[in-house]
């Protein structure tokens, strides 16, 4: 009977499907295995960069000759956002919570008067939001061809950022990321990259309590200026490297999660069609034997 | 006073070493310094250069690093370098080629920022190169 047939082909199809979101799973878990690694390693750099800063700025004489990239250019008009995102679909909500908090950012910025330009990091974003925004995408950088994301992804980045202000393209850049919070969770993130959030009084205390210099105070080289107007940019590289370092190892994660579900749904579907499968088979079993008994009682 | 300087090499990807070491002698960007035990606290920016470390056991003793920043502090040297490689992991060839590559870009590169930026990028090839003799 058709209807049999068709049921059986259903079971294969959605078997075979399980099967892709299973391995996908497994891939996702192992590259988030190693993504987490590199996030763990770029750790050190970052950190010791940060109280480098920190030192330093608490010795600044004064903020009003510090670099323009830490004291901003004076104006709030023209802002840059920079959107992370995945190159790839088949992670969850990743790509599009990202998206939505842009687009409400952007309208948000708009409805004060100000001037949006988009840098888009990832495939997926720069495709959803030139729908709509593309007179705003100034940039759009793919990492598709990246296996292992390395500091020399994010070095041409920040380089370009740095540039764009120096150039007076904008005055205020900020970056949207989805941060990896668990292998469950990511949490869209955004983060102040230019004017420079220098850390708070707090954290300097602590970096100073951290490293015992018996009452001696660091000297600079070149002073405090300068060597704050080397620090800063390369800093925002790192701060750069850190944000697609997370939105790497979120999306493994989201996309683990979200294969792992469609997995299970694949395993119910297979149980209910299963189910309808058996169920009809014994239809036409039961039916089948009721024509021969009351063909024989007919005789 | 400790008589070994703690030495830590970063790169932005990972920890590259963290050795106990006599002395380091530093490419300081207003000039090279040497850091011994119980040197004064000191940031400092570095250029491209040379580290050489002293009495670090098998560990390599110069390193190649394209810039960076050096932080001293309580007998503890951080060196913070986004691109670091021992001398004698250096390849010539290698590098000869990069250095032609580089001279090309100069030579399409427009006047401005970005000739400046290939500039800058031969003068540290060509610091690696002077190196690796």
């Amino acid at each position: 009977m058709a209807n049999l047939k068709e049921l059986k082909n259903r079971i294969t199809s959605v078997t075979s499907t399980q099967k892709i979101t299973k391995a996908m799973q497994m891939v996702a878990a192992a590259k988030l295995r190693r993504a987490q690694e590199a996030a763990e390693q770029s750790r050190p750099y970052a950190e010791r960069m940060e109280r480098m800063i920190a030192s330093v700025a608490s010795n600044l004489p004064s903020l009003d000759t510090a670099p323009p990239m830490v004291v901003g250019s004076g104006k709030d008009d023209v802002h840059l956002l920079v959107v992370v995102t995945a190159e790839r679909g088949l992670c969850g909500a990743f790509n599009s919570n990202i998206v939505r908090a842009v687009r409400r950012r952007v309208i948000e910025l708009r409805n004060s008067g100000k001037t949006v330009k988009l840098y888009c990091v990832g495939r997926k974003g720069q495709e959803s939001l030139r729908r709509d925004l593309a007179d705003l995408i100034v940039e759009y950088v793919t990492l598709r061809e990246v296996r292992q994301l390395s500091f020399a992804n994010a070095r041409p980045i920040a380089e370009q950022i740095a540039q764009m202000f120096a150039d007076d393209e904008f005055d205020v850049c900020t970056v949207y990321y989805n941060a990896f919070k668990s292998v469950i969770s990511q949490v869209v993130t955004n983060q102040q990259l230019i004017p420079v959030k220098l850390p708070d009084p707090e954290a300097i205390a602590a970096a100073d309590s951290e490293v015992d210099l018996g009452g001696a105070i660091y000297e600079y080289e070149p002073e405090e200026n300068d060597l704050l107007g080397v620090l800063v940019p390369r800093n925002m590289a790192v701060q750069i490297y850190r944000a697609l370092l997370e939105s790497g190892a979120a999306e493994h994660a989201a996309r683990m999660t979200s294969m792992d579900s469609a997995t299970r749904n694949a395993g119910d579907m297979i149980e209910g069609l299963t189910l309808t499968y058996n169920r009809t088979r014994q239809a036409i079993i039961t039916k089948e034997l009721i024509e021969i008994v009351s063909g024989a009682e007919a005789l | 006073m400790a008589d070994k300087v703690a030495f830590e090499l970063v790169s932005p990807d990972r920890l590259l070493m963290s050795v106990e070491a006599d002395a380091v002698a530093m490419p300081g960007m207003e000039g090279d310094f040497g850091v011994l035990p119980g040197h004064a606290p000191l940031i400092s920016a570095l250029r491209a250069g040379i580290i050489e470390v002293e009495g670090a056991g098998d560990n390599p003793d110069r390193i190649y690093i394209a810039g960076g920043f050096a932080e001293v502090a309580a007998d503890r040297l951080v060196v913070l370098a986004e691109e670091a490689v021992p001398v004698a992991d250096m390849d010539r060839a290698n590098l000869e080629q990069r250095i032609q590559a580089a001279s090309d870009e100069v030579a399409a590169a427009e006047e401005g920022e970005q000739r400046r930026l290939a500039d800058g990028k031969i003068a540290v090839l060509q610091e690696m190169l002077s190196a690796a003799r």
